[in-house]
């Protein structure tokens, strides 16, 4: 009797087990391995961002500046026609108030290769004085070609490293969740947008800090100092990731035998990269600096545009810009940067960890996108890749953030004309998030009713449903309606506000989470040794 | 319970689909895309009677009434959106953005249709396969080719299709019928599997004794008349029904298209420029035909040096003779389970032996067959090579280089997919899975059992022959896209193609025998 108790037990256990297998709808994704699902993925990825830059770019047919698209391809010219010291100078052949190159010398590099596919093709298109504002069918087909290949080579492979790396640290992570995380990853609609569509190489960059994230995660920190050295000289926008990745490697340093050893080499290793990239313009003094000027554009003030960030937000009461001059200002946004980042890092050095790591760099790029001098919209993009590393286990909030990062994008995406993409990316996103039996859909962690925080919880709920309305409102005002002439730019500073009270909460949020690890893991370390 | 909860996720396959296609809009379209633009203008500027005699434009309204009256309602909208996408004149090659998304969208929308055909098809089928079946036709690579960026609405008119074979296989054969007969007065290029439904149809409903096999009969004729005299019946009124038909059934068109399809007839020509060649090296005098078959259009002339001519009604006996063993296997075993594999099958002949067959139509049977597809291992993997090929033949249609990552993209996509899918499928193959399959299947269940032996050992894998074939799919495209412009420079331009649909045909006439096979293997 009780035998068959047992086995008929086993037999509703095995059909529960049944069940939950055809429930999975990815079932069939995932078996083979992550290898197999990546590459699925991945291509469709790849599809999405080719799909997305059909569309136009950034200034397409918009003389004399035209935009970032211009700016790229002249950048190709100037470092295929020019010698190398003449890059970053005013020169007969280099008018630098043309789009002079302002990014580090690796772009430089990046951007004399691929100047050579585009002369290979069509010389035209790259050559000196009588290509600008070169806009044809070929023309746009190559230089998307080229964002789609550093892409492909560049961030694809660091999101695999990366997603290797952390789903086989994680044995209790699901197949699911892993395909889900990698999805989310590789079709992050703001990346997606601004590379593909708007036109830049965050994708080089971006790549290489993942890259690097992932050497941090699997011990490896060397080749992370060396990848993440590589990211700073592509873009110095990188930079807003800096604290974090020094004060890891520095809290980890400290607790090894030898500290000054490890810093050492960390150190050596940063700056042997940085030597090797910056070699041309190691030779003289001025050379260095000319372009070390160029790469930090001062005069361009401490905001431009509507920018969700402090300056930008608080400057709708308090003028920043005629209140203080440039040199002070830019004292005190370096100072406020460094005291939001600071928590952060004092976290990482007093008990650094791969999770801390990861919320490290959330909220050190978080910093510098709200205080630092001179952001751009496009920075969100900065924030949003930790976010999106963490995606598992903060997914409200990334959900969160690539909403109002997207909004935050979305005058610029209009500007651009690509309202369409701007929608199919997000619906995409969207749904992707809430894949049946995926992990959005279900709330399979769904924290236990508590009667007590119902009342909280509701109102919360009412706060977030309100203002997804109002922004979902928002941009149908925005696309449809002419603001008063009065304020012109009514919609912008509005949908500034709504996006920097957002980013503003989500940054303290993950502040206090990287502080409440410090907690956690106290805790756990007093358990183990009691 | 099952089949309610899996509308989300259906839906959720459509939109993903959706959000893709939306991205594709500003992509390339063929002229197609003028084509039904004009008919909206057409359809919604002139009275009906005179819908299939305007000559505004070269392109004249040439499907059956039923789209005609699609596009009418279409151009009801388009009225509200843009007027001027409907205006006769000055609506002529009108490429604003108001009327590119107006059209790009309305084809999303109204593969709505086939995604209720695929909702009916599959709402009884057990979860696996059901999502197997989505990604096939859902996600299908070809649809998105032909319907989003070449500019159709195939996808709409399948769903017909696919609507009219769950009715069959749920036995409901009047409603099947009623449909089928819809979706020739929508597109009557469908024709083909007329055939098939009136032999399956008179045995399978109507062979019920003399008074109510006739009663039933005569019921289905109705049925059918009806549909037909709603359709053509104005026309007739108006004294244009000779009008409709001249522009359904244009003369004077040749046997192959300028691009040739990869059927049958790829064969004949080339055999035919063989011995060409070789009589002519024996010192024969053989007139080269001066019509070629790059041209599209050919005359009354022969445009074969050597074989006889080919006329419509030849093309008509060989599709009705490769349809045979069909028909006898409809008489003498109707079974409403193997109705997909029959129509998918008279498709295939239809594409192989037709006259003047355009690529696109393998469309009207890779897409029934997907349903099958899943059904058996052996079923697998003869879709897995088919579906790629006929993928690949719709190639040319897009020729630009803007588009070249997005079709080679898609194709890699669907082939990714579907071997994840059927490996899964056919490697965990658990036990109470193999018992569902089992029962619903009845009288098959004993080629699973033949064939669940092998999936436990290796499961789902392509032969060596069926490897090397893609292999050399890839080296056609290779040699087509970069080594013969390269080598060659523009000299032979049409080699790149007629490799091509050359080496699909292979593919293709392979699909043919197996199905042939199959569907007389059966017991």
């Amino acid at each position: 009797m009780g035998k068959k108790k047992e086995k008929k037990e086993i037999n509703e256990k095995v059909d529960v087990e049944a069940v939950e297998i055809e429930d999975d709808t990815w079932w069939w994704l995932t078996h083979k391995g992550i290898g197999a699902t990546f590459l699925c993925i991945s291509v469709f990825a790849l599809l999405v961002r080719v799909a997305v830059s059909l569309h136009p770019y950034s200034g397409a047919g918009s003389p004399p500046k035209f935009g970032d698209y211009e700016a790229q391809r002249h950048w190709m010219e100037i470092t295929l026609n020019l010698p190398v010291l003449e890059w970053y100078r005013n020169s007969t052949g280099n008018d630098l108030s043309y789009w002079g190159l302002d990014y580090p010398p690796l772009t430089a590099y990046q951007s004399y290769f691929h100047g050579l596919f585009l002369r290979f093709f069509d010389p035209d298109s790259v050559s000196l004085f009588t290509s600008r504002g070169y806009e044809t069918y070929v023309g746009k087909l190559l230089m998307r070609w080229t964002v789609l290949s550093s892409d492909t080579l560049i961030f694809f492979p660091a999101i695999f490293y990366f997603a290797f790396v952390y789903h086989s640290s994680c044995h209790s992570s699901r197949k699911n969740d892993c395909a889900w995380h990698i999805a989310m990853l590789l079709l992050n609609p703001c990346l997606i947008l601004i590379d593909h569509g708007h036109f830049q190489y965050n994708c080089i960059s971006l790549g290489l800090t993942v890259a690097a994230i992932a050497a941090i995660l699997s011990q490896r920190e060397l080749l992370a100092s060396c990848l993440f050295t590589l990211a700073l000289s592509h873009k110095q926008m990188s930079v807003y990731y800096a604290p974090a990745f020094f004060s890891h490697l520095l809290g980890k340093c400290l607790r090894r035998k030898n500290p000054i050893h490890g810093v050492a080499k960390l150190g050596l290793t940063v700056l042997g990269t940085f030597t090797v990239v910056w070699w041309p313009y190691l030779h003289s003094t001025d050379a260095l600096l000319g372009v070390l000027s160029r790469l930090a554009p001062f005069e361009r003030g401490i905001y431009e545009d509507y920018v969700a960030n402090f300056w930008c937000t608080s400057s709708v009461i308090i003028k920043w810009k005629r209140l203080f001059s440039v040199h002070s200002l830019k004292f005190i946004s370096l100072t406020a940067t460094v005291l939001t980042c600071l928590p952060s890092m004092v976290q990482q050095v007093m008990a650094p960890s791969s999770r801390g790591f990861l919320y490290g760099l959330l909220n050190s790029s978080f910093a510098f996108y709200l205080f630092s001098f001179q952001v751009h919209e496009k920075s969100i993009l900065l924030p949003l890749l930790p976010a999106s590393l963490l995606a598992l286990e903060e997914r409200r909030p990334f959900k969160w953030l690539m909403f109002y990062g997207l909004f935050s994008m979305f005058p610029l995406l209009c500007r651009d004309k690509l309202v369409l993409p701007y929608f199919a990316l997000h619906a995409l996103f969207m749904l992707l998030y809430h894949a049946p039996c995926g992990h959005g859909g279900r709330p399979r962690n769904a924290r236990p009713n508590n009667t007590k925080f119902d009342y909280f919880d509701s109102f919360k709920t009412f706060m977030n449903g309100f203002i997804y309305l109002s922004s979902f409102i928002l941009h149908i005002v925005y696309l449809t309606m002419h603001p008063p002439e009065k304020f012109p730019y009514l919609f912008e500073a509005i949908i500034m506000l709504i996006c920097f009270y957002q980013f503003a909460l989500l940054a303290f949020y993950t502040n206090v989470k990287q502080w409440s690890l410090l907690e956690h893991s106290t805790t756990e370390e007093e358990k183990k040794l009691i | 319970m099952e089949s309610s909860s899996s509308t989300p996720q259906l839906l959720w396959f459509f939109a993903i689909a959706a959000c893709v296609k939306l991205l594709l809009i500003p992509a390339y379209y063929s002229t197609d895309f003028e084509v039904h633009r004009h008919w909206l203008a057409l359809t919604h500027s002139l009275p009906l009677s005179n819908w299939y005699a305007d000559e505004t434009s070269p392109w004249t309204l040439d499907y059956p009434p039923f789209f005609a009256c699609f596009e009418r309602f279409l151009s009801i909208f388009a009225h509200y959106i843009d007027p001027q996408i409907v205006d006769l004149h000055n609506g002529l090659n009108y490429r604003a953005n108001s009327a590119i998304y107006f059209l790009r969208i309305s084809v999303i929308l109204s593969d709505l249709w086939l995604l209720y055909g695929v909702y009916r098809l599959t709402k009884n089928a057990d979860v696996k396969r059901r999502y197997l079946i989505w990604v096939l036709i859902v996600w299908s690579p070809a649809l998105v080719i032909v319907d989003h960026l070449h500019f159709q609405y195939n996808g709409f008119l399948l769903g017909w299709l696919l609507l009219s074979i769950s009715f069959l296989q749920e036995g409901k054969d009047l409603m099947g019928g009623f449909l089928f007969a819809v979706l020739l007065c929508f597109k009557h290029l469908f024709a083909v599997a007329a055939p098939v439904y009136f032999v399956y149809l008179l045995r399978h409903y109507c062979w019920k004794g003399l008074v109510r096999g006739f009663s039933r009969l005569s019921v289905l004729g109705a049925v059918v008349v009806a549909v037909f005299a709603a359709a053509y019946g104005p026309f007739l009124y108006h004294g244009q029904i000779q009008q409709v038909f001249n522009r359904m059934f244009p003369f004077g068109r040749g046997l192959c298209h300028a691009y040739w399809a990869p059927n049958f007839w790829v064969f004949y020509i080339i055999l035919d420029k063989v011995f060409s060649f070789f009589l002519k090296k024996f010192g024969f005098s053989i007139q080269i035909p001066a019509a070629s078959f790059t041209g599209g259009l050919v005359g009354d002339s022969s445009p074969f040096a050597v074989l006889p001519k080919i006329s419509p009604s030849t093309t008509l006996i060989m599709v009705l003779l490769a349809l045979s063993p069909c028909f006898i296997k409809a008489w003498t075993n109707p079974q409403p389970r193997m109705v997909a594999r029959w129509i998918a099958y008279a498709y295939t002949c239809g594409f192989l032996f037709g006259w003047h067959v355009h690529e696109k139509a393998s469309l009207h049977f890779v897409i029934p067959l997907a349903i099958v597809a899943v059904q058996s291992l052996e079923d697998a993997k003869h879709y897995f090579m088919l579906s790629i090929v006929s993928c690949y033949s719709l190639f040319p249609l897009l020729y630009e280089a803007q588009e070249y990552p997005i079709k080679v993209l898609l194709l890699l996509l669907h082939s990714i997919l579907m071997w994840l899918g059927f490996s899964t499928k056919f490697t965990r193959a658990s036990a109470p899975n193999t018992t569902v399959t089992a029962k619903k299947k009845g009288a098959q269940s004993k080629s699973i059992e033949s064939s669940s032996p092998a999936a436990e050992k290796g499961g789902f894998t392509i032969g060596w022959v069926g490897k090397s074939y893609l292999l050399g799919l890839l080296l056609v495209e290779i040699w087509g896209q970069f080594l013969h412009p390269y080598l060659l420079g523009d000299k032979f331009p049409f080699v790149p193609l007629m490799l091509i649909s050359t080496y699909c045909a292979f593919g293709i006439m392979y699909s043919w025998i197996w199905q042939l096979r199959c569907i007389i293997s059966t017991a």
